[in-house]
């Protein structure tokens, strides 16, 4: 009995993780039932959807479940507890052991520190006005409003609860620093720099999770993702039209 | 200028994956998918004038064939690959241009924009769907010659 709750537990934390960290729904599914039987549980069930999960052992066992609350990006601690699970499932792990390592798994922080995402941010910025098209005079424009607008967001996010609100304040300081670069003429064209800058806050990884999810048939996962893409995408595209909407050009 | 779209494009996708903490070794890797479906979508839109949205499949296609391959050889979940390489194809600027015109209340434009914007939206999803779907024929068809 200790042991079997020692293995749900080590399922959950491995889902948990998972799911935080950005994770698709079916892999997150695949990972629990995938562990719980290579301890010798083959009849596991989960239920994941983007805001909890569901897990139980076997049909008569007691149903468990948690909460999750933040969902973040960290694709690499998705890959590290993948790892994990493909040593469990290859019997190179103790159930000890696995549930020791699921746990410094969740105390390590992000890869990279935030001033390397910011400038990350600024150079992809850069990069993508290039890339549709725009200037090489724009590039260091859109590189300071790409990294102001993605550091924006990250501030934005830690100090206000709701969550859209942060997109759209970012991309309202894009549009305004974007009109202010064009009118004291460092900028030459506002499209391509907006575009440029904004791309960091573009859900990209939601799109393609829902997209992914809802082919696997996690029908719920897929639309309750591909809502939260489309809201995000309003948010940013409502903050580029306030600043357009009020400066005439 | 195919250059600088190849070198603007890796870089892109490398300060994705940045971004989105992938694992430092697989930095360079995704950042070559990106390049390289970014070069597909670049010479058929902007040097043979394809339209964007079976441009879009074309490169997203080739994304997801890449990632399957970058995924089995690395052995890690494929979404660190997919996820930079489809990030070049999505399209924010067509969004951008539907919303801008809304708010000047150029609604014509609007829909039409945003109506594009969709079917490119749908055609990355066809794009990362289909390669599956072979993968998994592939791997089903192995799996009965062996047995």
């Amino acid at each position: 009995m200790e042991n079997k709750n020692e293995i749900i537990n080590i399922c959950l934390l491995a889902g948990k993780i998972m799911l935080e960290s950005g994770a698709e729904t079916y892999r997150v599914e695949d990972t629990m039932t995938r562990i719980a039987s290579s301890f010798g549980e083959s009849n596991a069930q989960s239920y994941v959807t983007p805001t909890g999960i569901m897990f139980s052992i076997n049909q008569i066992e007691p149903t468990n479940f948690i909460r999750i609350l933040d969902r973040s990006t960290d694709l690499h601690k998705v890959a590290i507890v993948n790892s994990i699970s493909r040593s469990i499932s290859g019997g190179e792990l103790t159930v000890s052991a696995a549930s020791a390592k699921l746990k410094e798994v969740e105390s390590i922080t992000h890869a990279y520190p935030i001033a390397i995402q910011i400038l990350a941010a600024a150079i992809a910025s850069g990069c993508f006005t290039i890339m549709f098209e725009g200037q090489w005079l724009d590039f260091l424009p859109s590189f300071f409003i790409g990294g102001f607008g993605y550091s924006a967001m990250v501030y934005f996010h830690k100090v206000v609860e709701i969550r859209f609100f942060a997109e759209f304040l970012a991309s309202f300081f894009i549009g305004l620093l974007t009109y202010l670069s064009i009118d004291i003429g460092a900028g030459q064209q506002m499209d391509k720099i907006i575009i440029g800058s904004v791309m960091p806050l573009v859900p990209g990884l939601l799109i393609t999770n829902a997209v992914r999810d809802l082919m696997a048939g996690h029908l719920v996962s897929g639309l309750s993702k591909g809502a939260e893409a489309f809201l995000t995408a309003f948010a940013i595209g409502a903050g580029i039209a306030f600043v357009v909407s009020v400066f005439p050009f | 200028m195919i250059i600088e779209q190849l070198v603007t494009s890796f870089f892109a996708a490398a300060a994705f994956g940045v971004m989105f903490n992938a694992p430092k070794k697989s930095l360079i890797q995704s950042g070559v998918v990106g390049m390289l479906g970014w070069c597909v979508y670049a010479i058929l839109v902007y040097q043979e004038g394809v339209d964007a949205v079976p441009a879009t499949i074309a490169a997203s296609v080739l994304v997801a064939i890449l990632s399957q391959i970058c995924a089995k050889v690395y052995k890690t979940p494929i979404i660190i690959f997919t996820v930079s390489g489809i990030i070049p194809l999505v399209p924010g600027g067509l969004a951008y241009d539907a919303m801008r015109n809304f708010v000047q209340n150029d609604y014509n434009m609007a829909i039409q924009l945003a109506a594009k914007a969709l079917l490119i939206s749908g055609a990355i999803a066809l794009g990362l769907v289909f390669s599956e779907i072979v993968n998994q024929v592939i791997r089903k068809a192995k799996w009965k010659r062996i047995s």
